[in-house]
């Protein structure tokens, strides 16, 4: 009956003996049960965190961006810095939620929905630092292209830093519908199953009336595959463009061709640490082993060790175009700034490095990628070697420029700004705890799509139809 | 809508499902819908749905709002306030392709799924019959129209002997209004049964 046939090699992906009742159970399970008290520790933990953010930013919108240690030399520090880290880690959602959707890989039903999610609140908390970057944070609307009563004073399009504007608040957009019109039916599936009237009138809502109808199936199968289509080559446009805050300019370091692809590769290298982080601790909070299986951590950790590889080949591409430009500001940003380890900043390269390119290298092993304590190791590891690359490139770059007179002093952060960095921790796992614990984290209907095909219960029968004579396989099952 | 009586056949399997569609197709019943827990491929041929055409809304939405980019830049830079940035054109194309391709996905993807929740009647208090509460879960529900000829119990038999689980006879709005899901509504406006 099934029009996709899976290979009996392939591991299942969704494991155990499951109906389809089964998998609505188990997923819909930690949002009818009470939360437990792990969860309410990790939740209060991130309101804190959050809550500190919230004052950092208020020292900062109040007193002025004193409050933070940039100066003339060194404008963009954590700020930028931490910007570029949350969008990069956003990026693995999309790349789970569309690329992986049209290049048909099956594993991507366990965790898109979660992986969706990460994108979405790791926007939100990129989007904090340049808007609060401005100083004066009221008149951020001035980024906005309107007809105003300034002139009309328009924004300048020809300007990346306004390229992101759009680029971003874009993706925000694209990602958040994305993902909504593919929990429509999850939502209906909680709603019909609701015992509480609370539960039924909030899930009335966000399901939208949803009812299941073959004819919107259809539409919803549609409007998925061109929001993937659409979305593929936005997320690759996404960290292109933030990369040209960089390339466009005229600073040594930064205005290098190779930066769109190098941090599109970097970007997908920390959002999928960041995805392994979350869901080893997903699966094991809500019992979720079955449908986020080894497997799946296997194939992630895969994308891990591609990405990290395509991230070194780009450093090591960067320090010969250093040496071989033959340009001497060049030559001094990456051999001295940067590659020498005596230099300031030298130990945030080579941290950078020993995070990003050589410990990766340790999931070319089968038995390593399918170990859980050093995939979550690792997936730590990754995310903060991303974001050492980002202090690299920013900080490495500005402290010293043309003019030696300006040559910064030693750059190091305000309480303030870590406050700041901190408070977008505690925003994203206050949102993702939320999402947690009252949506579905896994894409019910998908999994429930996969699972004859690649359900262990189900691997059997595709044996006794692989051992079937041609003939009596086209009576059995064709038609 | 006026009110209407269907008959309601539940199968627990798209084995099942498939072989039922086509031949309560063949004995020329009309079959008002199917509710699925996912999506069935090759049900919507299986029932002589037409394909449908949102992914053309989203191609002429997507064309939108390149020009929608191309012309009020373009425009800005140009007439309305030419910026000399350097002594560069005015007219710079490469420049504006970035924001061109953002607004065309984001006025694709903002329009289509407007167009799907209209099209699908989806939003936030909408509310529609439900002929089983199980159709999110595990059921595959066939919903079958009936007219003044329709024999009842024939059908259900019928239903029955094609591999359904459950039967049932069900009167219902098959159009959607505003209630919340919390409380047992109806459409406000009380029609008569059809027949």
């Amino acid at each position: 009956m099934h029009l996709k046939y899976e290979s009996q090699l392939r591991e299942p992906l969704v494991d155990g003996n499951k109906t389809y009742h089964q998998v609505t159970e188990d997923i819909v399970r930690p949002i009818e049960a009470k939360p437990t008290k792990l969860w309410y520790v990790g939740f209060y933990t991130a309101v804190a965190l959050l809550l500190f953010g919230v004052y950092s930013v208020y020292r900062e919108v109040t007193y002025g961006i004193g409050q933070w240690n940039l100066n003339k030399t060194i404008g963009w520090g954590w700020d930028i810095t931490n910007f570029v880290w949350w969008v990069g880690i956003g990026h693995a959602g999309t790349l789970i939620s569309a690329i992986l959707l049209l290049f048909r890989q099956g594993w991507r039903t366990g965790v898109n929905r979660a992986a969706e999610a990460m994108t979405i609140f790791a926007v939100m908390c990129a989007g904090q630092f340049p808007i609060f970057h401005m100083g004066r944070v009221w008149m951020a609307f001035f980024v906005l292209p309107y007809p105003n009563s300034r002139g009309p004073l328009w924004v300048n399009f020809n300007s990346p830093l306004l390229w992101d504007v759009f680029a971003i608040s874009t993706y925000f957009t694209v990602s958040l519908l994305f993902w909504y019109s593919g929990l429509i039916p999850d939502f209906a599936t909680v709603r019909d199953r609701a015992k509480t009237k609370l539960r039924k009138l909030l899930y009335g809502m966000a399901a939208f009336g949803w009812t299941g109808s073959t004819k919107h199936w259809q539409r919803h199968e549609s409007l998925s595959l061109v929001l993937a289509g659409l979305s593929t080559p936005l997320v690759l446009s996404v960290h292109t463009i933030v990369s040209f805050d960089f390339a466009t300019s005229v600073i040594p370091g930064w205005h290098t061709t190779i930066f769109p692809p190098y941090f599109v590769a970097g970007a997908i290298f920390s959002g999928f640490a960041m995805v392994q982080t979350l869901m080893l601790m997903v699966r094991k909070v809500f019992n979720l082993q079955d449908y986020i299986t080894i497997g799946h951590i296997e194939a992630m950790n895969k994308v891990i060790v591609l990405t990290g590889s395509i991230v070194g080949v780009a450093y090591i591409t960067e320090l010969f175009m250093g040496w071989y430009s033959q340009n001497k500001y060049e030559a001094y940003t990456f051999m001295y700034s940067r590659a020498y380890l005596f230099s300031p900043y030298g130990w945030s390269y080579w941290g950078m490095m020993a995070c990003n390119v050589i410990s990766p290298q340790i999931f070319w092993f089968r038995k390593m990628r399918r170990n859980l304590f050093v995939t979550f190791f690792m997936s730590i590891i990754v995310n903060i070697g991303m974001w050492f690359e980002r202090f690299v490139i920013i900080v490495t770059s500005l402290y010293r420029d043309y003019l030696p007179s300006s040559w910064s002093v030693y750059y190091s952060p305000t309480i303030w700004e870590i406050g700041f960095y901190a408070g977008t921790f505690g925003l994203f796992f206050t949102c993702f705890f939320l999402f947690a614990k009252y949506f579905p984290v896994i894409a019910i209907a998908e999994i429930k799509y996969v699972l004859k095909t690649t359900g262990e219960s189900y691997k059997g029968d595709m044996a006794k139809q692989e051992d079937m004579k041609v003939d009596e396989f086209a009576h059995e099952y064709a038609h | 809508m006026a009110k209407k009586k269907f008959v309601v056949g539940c199968f627990d399997t798209e084995d099942t499902l498939f072989p039922a569609v086509k031949k309560v197709r063949m004995a020329g019943y009309k079959i008002h819908d199917v509710y699925t827990p996912f999506p069935v491929h090759g049900l919507d041929h299986a029932m002589g749905l037409r394909e449908t055409s949102l992914h053309t809304a989203g191609f002429i939405y997507g064309i939108t709002g390149t020009t929608t980019a191309v012309s009020c830049i373009s425009w800005i830079f140009t007439k309305d306030w030419p910026l000399n940035i350097g002594g560069k054109p005015h007219f710079a194309l490469p420049a504006w392709i970035p924001i061109c391709f953002e607004l065309t996905v984001l006025f694709a993807a903002v329009g289509m799924v407007l167009t799907f929740c209209y099209l699908c009647q989806l939003a936030p208090f909408v509310k529609k019959h439900h002929f089983h509460a199980r159709a999110t879960d595990d059921l595959f529900v066939m919903v079958i129209e009936t007219t003044d000829k329709t024999n009842v119990d024939d059908l259900k038999a019928f239903l029955a002997n094609s591999g359904a689980v459950e039967t049932d006879v069900q009167v219902a709005e098959p159009g959607w209004w505003l209630g919340r899901y919390d409380r047992e509504q109806e459409l406000i406006r009380e029609t008569a049964v059809a027949h």
